[in-house]
């Protein structure tokens, strides 16, 4: 292996440093013992303690959550058929404007999905909550998944699907019983992008929502407009830990399952 | 059994099979031959029920089966990639149909064994399809298309993804199934080899329709045209024009200043009309001297030699420019060949050796 040149250690750490120096910062925060955010004044888990007591942290904690798992399973099942419909349905009138149409949320600004739901909801004399919310997280992350699964779909051997109608399934039982368990990993990547965009969504969110409904960006947002509290900072480290683990544990299993697949492939060659 | 009656398919602007009739009947293996694009593999869809014609009917025993969905088809289909579902163990796969088909669990079990047995695959029964060879990932697809017994198995060029050594071994395999199950085998080739080897009956196609259909020998030994002459092994086709002899011979005239040729044919042709010879490279006598007794004899000069180990195959160059193809067994060491290059040679036949055929 070469070493590296002192350039490109240079860039190497200019870029880690713009990334994750912010970052850092907040998680050593996290751990001050005094009130004053930007004073070090020794180390201390007192904030992860008062953050636990802190009722109203909780409940949006909680609101979020839900919100986040009712929306991302129904995108990822909305978009899933619509992926499948794209791709499969064979050339029907308008399939190039309806492909295109699921994609477009993808670069609407925000702010102009957020406010057109508003008026929607408004128009329809829905409540505004947790409900409207879930709808609006929906609609925005619905596209998202539908893209992760046509690209999968799209690779995907239409003789398998052949090969279970040739075998006695309905076009349904086909789907659920082969389509869908070959696809699983590209529908499970989906609904764990759905979750995420979900979980730290702010403008969509506070544009639907009502007062009975806060989620955590929101309430952190609110929060740190009357100054940032050590208490945030905790909390954002846990964010940051919880997106941690997950990150390097999906990367981690997709890795081994990739290399024993591989290893097994070259067994069964060298076997025959 | 299977009954095509005027059947043609479109795609759009394309034709891929052109009012085609043909019958196959029960317990036979029928092999469509074609090059790439001839709609051998389209009419194999129609059957299995992934494409509907657009004009005539196909019959199943008597029924027309287009209002049929392929699930409910007495019809199972071994696919090219072979269609393994890779999420499904060896085993499973081949109780896939049988448990859409809600078969109770002892007798499916059993039927699942059989089925491994037959294809020899008792020990892979619980490996995944990504965790074994090509030829047995074969014979699981072969499997799992008998596991219900069909009254008729699609093949849609079931070997085409083996070596040369696993897929003679396999074509003997398939025919020794075939005859054990006695289901009526179609089977979709462009390798006549293939064709030739496993398949009862062989029908040659080209742009959507069939030009010949018949047994192997026949197709071999008497096409009906230049083009299954030419498609099926090696042959010299030697234009010219036809007279009739007395009784079933025929006199061609072929090149300005040479001999003409004698040879017979089963249909007629008129004085004068304009004739495709064909013979096959192994039916060419190659010799120093003029044969004696021959109908046919022609000189030329060893233009190349194809060495095959087993056999050779000698291109001979005639008079007029006409190369010629004569094969003769190795029986002897190659040392002592014969002949070599540009040596002067004679090459000759019968008058029964080859065939006639129209333009």
């Amino acid at each position: 292996m070469n070493r590296l040149s002192w350039f490109n250690a240079v860039s190497l750490t200019l870029g880690f440093a713009f990334l994750y120096i912010p970052m850092v910062i907040l998680i050593i925060f996290s751990f001050n013992e005094s009130k004053l955010v930007t004073v070090w004044a020794g180390f201390s888990t007192k904030w992860y303690g008062e953050l636990i007591r802190n009722q109203a942290f909780l409940d949006a904690a909680w609101v979020t959550l839900r919100v986040a798992v009712f929306s991302s399973t129904l995108a990822t099942i909305l978009g899933t058929m619509a992926a499948y419909v794209l791709v499969r349905g064979g050339r029907f009138l308008g399939r190039t404007l309806f492909s295109g149409m699921i994609y477009a949320p993808l670069v609407m600004p925000e702010v102009i999905t957020g406010l057109s739901l508003l008026l929607l909801f408004i128009g329809v004399g829905l409540d505004r909550g947790v409900f409207t919310v879930v709808l609006a997280h929906t609609t925005f992350s619905m596209c998202y998944v539908s893209v992760v699964v046509s690209s999968r779909l799209i690779t995907f051997d239409r003789s398998l699907e052949e090969a279970a109608l040739d075998l006695g399934c309905s076009p349904a039982q086909a789907f659920r019983l082969v389509t869908l368990p070959i696809i699983a990993p590209a529908v499970i990547s989906g609904w764990l992008l759905a979750f995420t965009l979900s979980l730290d969504d702010l403008v969509i969110a506070s544009f639907t929502t009502g007062p009975s409904a806060t989620t955590l960006p929101i309430k952190i947002f609110s929060a740190v407009r009357l100054g940032v509290s050590p208490e945030i900072n905790a909390l954002s480290t846990l964010m940051i830990a919880l997106v941690t683990v997950g990150v390097i544990t999906a990367s981690l299993v997709t890795k081994r399952a990739m290399v024993r697949q591989k290893q097994e492939e070259q067994a069964a060659a060298r076997a025959a | 059994m299977i009954q095509f009656r005027n059947v043609t398919k479109r795609f759009g602007q394309f034709t891929a099979i052109d009012d085609l009739s043909i019958d196959i009947f029960e317990r036979e293996f029928f092999a469509l031959l074609g090059p790439s694009g001839c709609g051998k593999t389209t009419m194999m869809r129609m059957l299995a029920g992934f494409e509907t014609p657009t004009e005539g009917v196909i019959l199943l025993s008597g029924q027309d089966i287009d209002p049929i969905p392929p699930n409910k088809r007495a019809v199972n289909m071994m696919f090219q990639s072979y269609a393994l579902f890779p999420h499904l163990s060896v085993w499973e796969n081949i109780a896939f149909g049988l448990k859409r088909a809600k078969m109770p669990k002892q007798d499916l079990k059993e039927r699942v064994e059989e089925m491994l047995r037959l294809t020899r695959l008792e020990q892979f029964a619980h490996r995944k399809p990504h965790q074994i060879s090509g030829g047995q990932r074969q014979r699981v697809a072969l499997a799992r298309s008998l596991a219900k017994a069909p009254k008729l198995l699609l093949l849609d060029e079931p070997l085409g993804a083996l070596d040369k050594k696993l897929r003679q071994d396999t074509q003997f395999e398939l025919m020794d199934i075939q005859e054990k199950t006695g289901t009526t085998f179609v089977i979709v080739t462009h390798d006549q080899e293939e064709a030739m080897t496993v398949a009862s009956r062989v029908a040659v196609m080209d742009h959507g329709r069939i030009v010949q259909a018949d047994t192997p020998a026949k197709i071999y030994e008497t096409p009906n045209s230049v083009y299954v002459a030419d498609f099926i092994g090696d042959v010299n086709i030697i234009e010219g024009r036809a007279t009739p002899n007395d009784g079933e011979t025929y006199r061609i005239d072929w090149a300005e200043g040479q001999e003409p040729l004698t040879a017979t044919s089963a249909h007629p042709f008129e004085k004068g009309q304009a004739c495709h010879f064909a013979i096959r490279p192994e039916k060419v006598t190659i010799s120093s001297e003029r044969p004696a007794d021959a109908a046919n004899a022609v000189q030329g000069k060893v233009h190349d030699i194809a060495y095959l180990g087993n056999l050779s195959t000698y291109h001979v160059e005639l008079a007029n420019g006409t190369i010629m193809k004569a094969q003769s067994a190795n029986t002897r060491r190659i040392s002592r060949r014969s002949y070599t290059w540009e040596d002067p040679v004679w090459l000759s036949w019968t008058a029964t050796a080859g065939v006639l055929l129209a333009d």
